[in-house]
């Protein structure tokens, strides 16, 4: 499998992921990212050498998960390519940061170890809420919801496009690859001095489809705002978890058990 | 390029997405006043926007490998849509890569976003093209060279420069955030020889990719075409170069050291350091006492609201450091204006 498909089934199954129907895909997306900025707000402000108190933390994205039926590993292995430099900056500190803050038996541990986990604790974090609100709401309820907090509409519009002229482009440059193939028969991949004209003729070949597209939407009555019919509507409760799980997040932070 | 939120502190992420959401909102004024959202004129615009927004999304999915380092990067893109749409458009396009990996695909973080939009989008998108890509391409730089050539020159200067720029913001909101004990300068020393080595393969993409669609749609490349756009750059990059100032400012000034300078150090010494009085003078009663000075002196205690770069009261606040920053390069802008003015006044009077 090459790598545009791969990069096709990502986004398939992303979207499907967000289809689904637990009780957290039913929460008002506005919701979920008002929850999601909160919580990555609170735990981003622990001081360095805090791990008791972020370690509570930890509590949230596992109790959302359950709700929400999404997987932690899938969400680890979608994220592969964002923990390397969170996890390099926090390397750094053991050598740098050697005083000794706490026994373990007779194990001293440094000041540098106790921040670097911190760190790495709460990339962690973020990223798992991060990944909670991208799994469980559809690009398309994103964009209804960001109307409604008075995002331009063209914003919104090239946005939703963007997301969907990504297909298209993947699909243009699979056909151009398969047809490079054909004519290049046991080369692999494309060859240097080509990469100039393939990538540009894929862009103007792109461009030309992606305006032919807009304009038969424009001919079907688009006029630049999303319609809204059809899509689900939310439950007050969506207001009340947010307000508890906010409650929630403030106790956890601010009051030492 | 995409930071993650756990590498800022809240302050931090706050004072860039202000700066960020700054230039959103000039972007959006300068379309508006284009009449870019016109239903006429969007036609043709919005999906060639959209179109190169998901190219650079998809250029940024695939990662390359960057050879003998170990490392991967991948494109950033925002020279190449500067120079497809117009800066203002490019701007808004990458803030749409940037939000839907933000928030579809939880690649860079929710909190980050206003950081990572001013360091991808803003040097790549605005600062590298209206500073180094504009004035090469259209010949007011290199004036005796070819236009392939000059599109091929100006791509790669600037997708070197701008994502050096980018890698060294990261740096210091990574470091005004204080959450790693890396010195700045092993940072430093980290992150920019391997963004010149990805710079260099995003310049040479940039500029194939630009140089065919000259030699086959020569119009959509607008800075080179259409001679009309040149010229009222000077206002522009004046704004650029202000607001630059005054986030550098801010964010440098979180770094500024609390020992003495180099002068007062060697005046007064610094006994807290361990250093012996160099001169052995008293920091608040030195030098020839005479009416005029203690005047001097009390006048001056009056009128610095900023002493040593803090607010008055309260001397240990980092806050006050980076407000003293950004209003003390404001300060100094006013006051180059004021002399350029005067200069010009000066000149029309001695012309007359």
């Amino acid at each position: 499998m090459n790598k545009t498909e791969q990069a096709r089934l990502i986004i398939g199954r992303l979207s499907e992921q967000a289809e689904g129907n637990s009780i957290v895909h039913r929460i008002s997306p506005l919701c979920k990212l008002f929850i999601t900025i909160v919580f990555i707000g609170v735990t981003t402000s622990y001081g360095k050498y805090d791990l008791s108190g972020l370690f509570v933390m930890i509590l949230f994205p596992v109790i959302w998960y359950q709700f929400a039926e999404v997987s932690f590993s899938e969400c680890l292995y979608r994220l592969r390519y964002v923990m390397p430099l969170v996890v390099i900056m926090g390397l750094a500190n053991p050598f740098f940061d050697k005083e000794i803050v706490l026994y373990v038996g007779r194990v001293g541990i440094s000041g540098g170890v106790i921040s670097m986990l911190v760190l790495i604790l709460k990339g962690l974090l973020c990223l798992f809420m991060s990944y909670l609100l991208v799994a469980t709401s559809s690009i398309e309820e994103m964009c209804i919801a960001m109307r409604r907090i008075h995002i331009p509409a063209f914003f919104t519009t090239l946005i939703l496009l963007t997301f969907r002229f990504v297909t298209l482009f993947l699909e243009e440059l699979s056909v151009m690859t398969e047809a490079y193939q054909l004519r290049a028969p046991g080369q692999k991949g494309i060859q240097f001095g080509a990469w100039g004209s393939f990538l540009g003729q894929l862009i103007l070949r792109s461009v030309d489809r992606a305006q032919a597209l807009y304009e038969s939407m424009v001919l079907r009555g688009y006029s630049g705002e999303i319609s809204y019919y059809g899509y689900k509507k939310y439950s007050k409760w969506s207001v009340l978890i947010t307000v508890l799980n906010l409650c929630l997040v403030v106790l956890v932070r601010y009051v030492r058990f | 390029m995409h930071m993650a939120d756990a590498l800022l502190a809240p302050a931090v992420a706050a004072t860039m997405y202000g700066a960020s959401l700054a230039t959103t909102g000039v972007a959006i004024y300068k379309l508006k006043k284009e009449n870019s959202f016109d239903m006429e004129d969007s036609l043709k615009k919005i999906p060639t926007m959209a179109v190169m927004s998901s190219l650079v999304f998809a250029g940024q999915m695939i990662n390359y490998t960057i050879p003998a380092t170990g490392s991967s990067g991948h494109i950033c893109g925002g020279v190449m849509l500067s120079a497809l749409l117009g800066p203002w458009s490019a701007f808004l396009s990458m803030i749409a890569v940037l939000v839907i990996q933000c928030l579809f695909f939880a690649d860079g973080g929710l909190m980050a976003l206003g950081a990572n939009v001013w360091n991808m989008s803003f040097y790549g998108c605005i600062l590298g093209y209206f500073l180094i890509f504009r004035p090469i391409a259209s010949g007011k730089i290199l004036k005796n060279v070819n236009a392939r050539s000059r599109l091929i020159i100006a791509s790669i200067a600037s997708c070197i420069i701008t994502l050096q720029l980018g890698a060294f913001s990261v740096v210091l909101e990574t470091g005004a955030s204080g959450i790693t004990e890396l010195p700045f300068g092993a940072f430093v020393a980290l992150m920019q020889p391997i963004h010149l080595a990805i710079g260099l393969v995003e310049g040479l993409a940039t500029s194939a990719i630009l140089v065919f669609v000259y030699e086959n749609r020569p119009e959509m490349i607008t800075c080179l075409t259409d001679s009309k756009e040149g010229k009222t750059s000077f206002k522009t990059t004046l704004v650029i170069l202000a607001i630059v100032a005054c986030v550098i400012a801010g964010v440098m000034s979180q770094f500024a050291s609390s020992n003495p300078d180099g002068l007062e150090w060697s005046l007064f010494g610094n006994e807290e350091a361990g250093y012996a009085a160099n001169m052995g003078l008293d920091e608040d009663d030195y030098g020839v006492q005479s009416s005029a000075a203690v005047v001097a002196d009390s006048i001056q205690s009056k009128t610095a609201f900023l002493p040593d770069y803090a607010f008055a009261n309260d001397e240990d606040n980092r806050l006050g450091t980076s407000v003293s920053g950004v209003l003390g390069s404001a300060m100094v802008a006013a006051l180059a204006a004021i002399i350029c003015l005067a200069g010009k006044i000066f000149r029309t009077k001695k012309q007359a």
